[in-house]
């Protein structure tokens, strides 16, 4: 025996002729799509010439949509879970509260350290650090940021965590509103409102208003865009604006565009979750905070060679 | 080498229908031994089927992994039922934690449809449930696999065959399993957690300055300007999934014999975690024969894409020395391969993987966007970018959306224009030069039962967003709509619409049902199936008649969407109750 199958419906043309007409309203919906009918007007040929047999599909039948209607009354009248009436609601309420949790209601805990670096500039060897991690679901999250600087053998020169509140508002931002501590210099406490996320061509962008309990009134600007030179080596370049409404000369800041970061790294990623990398960041304090900065002796603009690693868990 | 086990030939182990105490059963019915898993399965049949549940080590291709097995095998036994007779199948839990096993495509009592939470409580540790089945009322080719967590990518499933109660009318000299899966040493919830927090973490196909993608500048532009990746077409791959055949890697050399002019029917289960296979053996025409455990009426292909939980059986009559089964990932990061052998290690060559595939302004929702072009070609990369005003494009018009579909950061997309994909051979495979099957190619062997015309509709929206790794129906999470099921009423017929707005295909798996595509076919053999692959940007439609009384899992078989929130009851009420 060597049909392939003993079917005994065979061939039934006449039904896709009649199928034919008026199947450019399929289920008398969108308009004339003429691409979906190509297609399958291509199958509906391919298979013809290739099998023979009596596939006469790709013409959607011409049945009137019905209703778009909420269930029947008939829908809603059996108990609210069936299963309780099998087994019980007590032994299922733990599956049950487990199903709905593992099913979307999911927290994680992430941590990236995105520069962690020594930086050489005229002479002097420096270090920085840029660490933040969250914990939470997709919407709320509990969001951590510290970053600072300072000289190697030296002390430091900034230092500062934040604790926010993360809420996404968004399909790619979230906002953010908590509190910063500065750690290093004349100490300050500010409230923080800002967001965080994926701009359009991919940019990354943490942008974030600040309010001291003095008063001031400063911003941050911050911007990375991966360029993937390869599937492992990657081209970020970065910048940073920081802004002030008022000079704050405690602090060496200016009113205006207080500075301005622009940094290039060259990263290998031997695993997407560990990076080193190298790389060249230009300051330049601006305004007023470029008088704050010659005043102290310093060079308002300061070029560094950086090395460092990118990585997270 | 590995030769497989030719399953018309039951001398393999069965179960042990007599309990005799410990002692007389084997090692992994005992459990808790723990040795190393084997791969490749045994055969189980009977009145009464014992399964274990068990865990241990387990090396692949040389690289090694913890993972749950059932009776000591991945994948576990084939599971081989008849037709018209009750079967009891004995699951024992050797887990430390909870396990289930779900039957993927059977008819049976929801509370033995094996999901913990919606049909039954689960199986606890050290604990043996018995699925009590009455007589089946199907025939055809299944699976099974584990409902609890992320076990199913840990090596918990295994094939299920019916056979029919009358003559098969399928006819074949030899009746081969072919199930395909993955292998990673990496748990499961350290690749859920990756992708939650790493986007694209396990593409290595992204676009870059050195590759050999055929996008313009333009192109890339507008991809990077919409925040999404034309490469987006896995999220879990050969980066590090070694692609299993009957749990063998390439390198293990499955064969499957025959002698020239036999006829050989394979029955091809998709029982990975998260992907989609292009199954196609060069040289050798293939016949399917059977879709999702249905028969259909044969159609003549190529190469057929097989989506996660999908079976399609298909008869081929081998004539040369060796055939190379190529079962190539979606995003052609890896192969599954297994050999049709007249003699035992008679090979033929392995083709190599064919380009990565790219995403199209069709698997954005912009599916009319190619009538200006005439065909495929005019999608995406091929067309003048530069023409296109990619500032008026509009990814995410959210005012198309119906009222119940919940605009939110959850939603990252929305197909302006979704055209019906059915007729689509799936991604990649659109320009491929020879005949792929689409879901309008089939129609059902056997009449219908059901002849009404749907008396409503409902459209439900897939949803998701990329970036932050969250996937729903309707912009809801499951847990946000935990407690609000979609219902229906008994033996109510309801046309379902199912639209993409992702730019991901989705395999929909409604549980203890078969719906009807609306494919085109006669409405008495539009075929039956019970996955549904939505294909990126575009819709799929089925007639549902809802005449089994229960509580239903309704979700999307990749697993790890499934697990980001894809997931939904459906309840069918009793006019009676349900006891
Ligand atoms: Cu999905």
């Amino acid at each position: 025996m060597r049909t392939v199958i003993a079917f005994a419906i065979v061939a039934v043309p006449v039904p896709a002729l009649a199928q034919h007409e008026g199947h450019g309203q399929p289920e008398g919906e969108k308009p004339v799509d003429h691409s979906a009918m190509d297609h399958s007007q291509m199958d509906h040929g391919a298979v013809a010439a290739t099998s023979g047999g009596p596939v006469l599909q790709g013409l959607k039948l011409d049945i009137p949509k019905p209703p778009e209607a909420p269930p029947p009354a008939a829908a809603g009248s059996g108990p609210p879970r069936a299963a309780d009436a099998i087994w019980g609601a007590e032994a299922m309420r733990e599956s049950r509260e487990a199903l709905a949790r593992e099913n979307g209601g999911m927290t994680l805990f992430w941590v990236q350290g995105d520069r962690l670096e020594l930086r050489s500039r005229e002479g002097h060897d420096g270090f920085l650090w840029d660490i933040q991690g969250w914990y939470g679901g997709d919407i709320d999250k509990l969001w951590v940021k510290t970053e600072g600087e300072g000289e190697v053998n030296g002390p430091l020169e900034d230092a500062e965590v934040q604790a926010l509140w993360s809420h996404a508002i968004g399909p790619w931002f979230d906002l953010q509103a908590g509190v910063r501590q500065d750690l290093t210099g004349p100490e300050r406490t500010h409230a923080v409102i800002g967001v965080q996320g994926l701009a359009p061509y991919l940019f990354e962008v943490d942008a974030a208003a600040f309010v001291s309990n003095k008063g001031d009134i400063t911003a941050r600007i911050e911007a990375e865009l991966d360029q993937r030179i390869t599937q492992s080596l990657i081209l970020q370049p970065r910048m940073e604006l920081g802004l002030s409404a008022q000079d704050i000369p405690e602090l060496g800041v200016g009113a205006g565009i207080d500075h301005f970061e622009a940094g290039l790294r060259l990263r290998y990623e031997f695993a997407p979750e560990f990076a080193p990398y190298v790389g060249i960041e230009q300051e330049w304090k601006l305004g007023d905070s470029a008088n704050f900065a010659r005043l102290e002796g310093e060079d308002p603009s300061v070029t560094s060679v950086v090395v460092g690693v990118r990585f997270w868990f | 080498m590995q030769v497989s086990i030719n399953t018309t030939r039951r001398s393999l182990i069965k179960s042990a229908v007599a309990i005799g105490g410990l002692a007389a059963m084997p090692a992994w019915a005992r459990g808790v031994s723990h040795g190393p898993i084997r791969q490749g399965f045994d055969e189980v049949s009977g009145r009464v089927i014992d399964l274990a549940v068990g865990e241990g080590p387990i090396a692949v291709a040389g690289r090694r992994g913890h993972a749950f097995a059932v009776n000591g095998s991945i994948p576990g036994p084939l599971v081989r039922l008849k037709e018209g007779e009750p079967v009891t199948l004995r699951v024992a839990n050797r887990l430390a934690e909870d396990t289930s096993i779900h039957w993927h495509g059977l008819l049976v009592p929801f509370q033995f449809d094996g999901v913990p939470g919606v049909s039954f409580p689960g199986i606890k540790p050290g604990e043996t449930f018995v699925y009590e089945m009455p007589a089946l009322r199907q025939a055809g080719t299944y699976w099974w696999h584990s409902h609890s967590g992320l076990q199913e990518q840990a090596g918990h499933y295994g094939p299920l065959i019916v056979d029919p109660a009358g003559p098969d009318p399928v006819e074949a000299d030899r009746d081969y399993v072919l199930m395909l899966s993955e292998f990673t040493p990496l748990h499961p919830h350290t690749i859920m957690a990756k992708l939650k927090k790493g986007e694209e973490y396990f593409n290595r196909q992204k676009t870059s300055w050195t590759d050999e993608y055929p996008l313009s500048g333009a192109d890339r532009r507008m991809w990077a300007g919409m925040r999404m990746m034309p490469t987006d077409i896995a999220d879990v791959t050969g980066s590090t999934y070694t692609y299993l055949a009957n749990g063998h890697a390439p390198s293990d050399g499955l064969e499957y014999l025959f002698k020239p002019g036999e006829r050989v029917r394979l029955r091809v289960i998709n029982g990975s975690a998260m992907s989609f296979f292009n199954v196609r053996i060069p040289g050798v025409r293939m016949t399917v024969v059977q879709a999702d455990g249905k028969n259909v009426r044969p159609v003549e292909v190529d190469e057929f894409q097989i989506g996660t939980a999908e079976t399609y059986d298909i008869v081929v009559e081998p004539t040369g020395e060796a055939h190379t089964i190529v079962a190539e990932a979606m995003d052609r990061s890896g192969m599954a391969v297994a050999t049709l052998a007249s003699r035992p290690g008679a090979r033929a060559p392995v083709p190599p993987l064919r380009d990565p595939v790219l995403l199209t302004m069709k698997d954005m929702g912009h599916g009319s966007m190619d009538h200006s072009g005439m065909d495929h070609a005019a999608m995406g990369h091929d067309m003048p970018m530069g023409e296109m005003d990619h500032g008026a494009m509009n990814m995410r018009d959210t005012s198309t959306l119906p009222a119940d579909v919940k605009v939110g950061p959850g939603l990252d997309m929305v197909s302006a224009e979704p055209i019906d994909r059915m007729g689509d051979p799936g991604l990649g495979l659109d320009k491929i030069g020879h005949k792929v099957l689409t879901y309008n190619d089939l129609s059902a062997l056997e009449p219908n039962d059901d002849s009404r015309s749907p008396s409503r509709s409902m459209e439900i929206h897939l949803t998701g967003n990329m970036e932050r790794y969250m996937w729903s129906f309707d912009g809801k999470k499951f847990n946000a709509v935990a407690d609000q099921p979609i219902r229906f009423a008994f033996n109510e017929r309801v046309r379902v619409k199912l639209v993409n707005d992702t730019m991901m295909a989705h395999p929909i798996h409604l549980h203890g049902h078969f719906f009807e595509l609306v494919n085109g076919a006669d409405r008495m053999h539009q075929p039956q199936k019970h996955t549904v692959i939505v294909q990126p940007g575009g819709s799929a439609t089925f007639d549902l008649t809802a005449d089994e009384v229960g509580d239903w899992a309704f979700h999307c078989h990749l697993l790890y969407h499934m697990h980001a929130g894809m997931f939904q009851v459906v309840t069918v009420a009793s006019p009676e109750g349900v006891a």
